[in-house]
């Protein structure tokens, strides 16, 4: 399992074993930031970004100071403190450097502290035993896989504003229908790499 | 408000699956049997019920620029608590629920109650919201997981319901049918509370 090739464990990422699709990871704002397609692109790209930069600063972490130091219980509080550090030094670094940037991703940054797709791919990764190279590979995956999603329903929540909806399943509950529709979708790839 | 009213909030007008639609990640995932959504919704309780307790005893001590880290470093403690101890204790549960446990941490319904209401409220009012929104959400994950359960495995808690001959649909115990069976039921409840309003 861990000898699978980076290109391999990033594809399966995206399509397979979509983050989002069949780990439920990212939920919230799936469901709450999915209105219009720009600002799905927004948070989808944010997103692309601080999971690849995570999973391999938390790889560092595990591999260099938790697991040599035998404190693997302080796991949780290690990983969850670096991915708010690091959102909070992002947001930082991009507002000096790039007020374009900042302006198209700055409102989204903080909300990624608490998308739990960005622990939930570093603690696959210790499960799985990635290298740190696949941990990369995992991380970029999973986060093109959660924008893609995410992108794919704001699309369809477009096209659903002018149709007829029965009045109770307006809001969550549709987009929860449709969401399973593309669930099921992405089951037809399942299978084509085993994890 | 007096505390019950606080503790019924939790689990009917404010029910944090059915009216606020928080905390989808472990509601979808875990609900595959209904003993799972106990168990899911119990650990949640005891983490929601303490970090609740905590972040309002150290509400006047924490700046309110590093509020959001503080509280989420204390949510982690106690899910670190929990994660050992139905370790320890509940094996079998631990392993069906798997990587949840720890995604506790990020589970925006704990966060959101130690924002909205710990911070601002007495231990005691914050203690009953943690334990009714706790209990709101038990209720939720094993009602979804009992008729994920009932549908797609043709039992209820490990019971057969319908004998041998029964066809169960997979596709229930399966990704889609998470999302499916709880749009369905969002439409049920919204229906019901417009009657009734």
């Amino acid at each position: 399992m861990t000898s699978q090739g980076a290109f391999t464990i990033f594809i399966a990422a995206i399509f397979i074993n979509n983050i989002l699709l069949s780990n439920f990871l990212g939920m919230c704002p799936f469901i709450a930031v999915s209105r219009e397609v720009r600002t799905a692109a927004g948070l989808g790209a944010a997103v692309v970004f601080v999971m690849t930069l995570t999973s391999g600063l938390n790889y560092l972490v595990y591999a260099y100071l938790l697991e040599p130091l035998g404190l693997g219980y302080l796991l949780y509080i290690a990983f969850i403190v670096v991915i708010a550090a690091t959102v909070q030094l992002v947001e930082m670094v991009i507002e000096r450097t790039s007020p374009v940037l900042y302006y198209a991703l700055g409102i989204f940054l903080p909300l990624i502290t608490v998308n739990c797709a960005i622990l939930g791919v570093s603690l696959f990764m210790v499960i799985r035993q990635y290298s740190f190279v696949q941990s990369l590979a995992y991380g970029a995956g999973s986060g093109v896989g959660w924008a893609l999603a995410i992108l794919a329903m704001a699309g369809l929540r477009k096209k659903m504003k002018r149709s007829r909806v029965p009045a109770a399943l307006e809001g969550p509950g549709i987009t929860m229908i449709v969401a399973g529709i593309m669930a099921l979708a992405f089951i037809g790839f399942s299978g084509m790499v085993p994890m | 408000m007096s505390l019950a009213r606080q503790f019924w909030n939790g689990i009917a007008s404010d029910n944090p699956v059915f009216r606020l639609v928080l905390g989808m990640c472990p509601t979808l995932a875990v609900t595959t049997e209904a003993v799972n959504g106990i168990g899911m919704g119990l650990a949640t309780t005891f983490v929601l019920l303490c970090s609740n307790a905590v972040v309002s005893l150290i509400r006047s001590v924490i700046p309110a620029k590093v509020r959001i880290p503080a509280y989420i470093v204390v949510i982690a403690a106690f899910v670190t608590v929990v994660d050992l101890v139905m370790n320890a204790y509940a094996h079998d549960l631990h392993k069906a629920l798997g990587v949840f446990i720890p995604l506790i941490v990020v589970n925006c319904v704990i966060l959101g109650r130690a924002e909205a209401f710990a911070s601002r409220n007495g231990v005691a009012a914050s203690v009953a919201d943690g334990l009714g929104m706790g209990l709101g959400f038990t209720l939720s994950l094993t009602l979804l997981g009992s008729v994920r359960e009932v549908l797609g495995n043709g039992t209820l808690f490990g019971a057969s319901l319908f004998g041998a001959s029964y066809q169960p649909l997979i596709v229930m115990i399966l990704p889609p049918g998470a999302f499916i069976t709880l749009g369905l039921l969002l439409a049920g409840i919204n229906r019901v509370g417009a009657r009734e309003s």
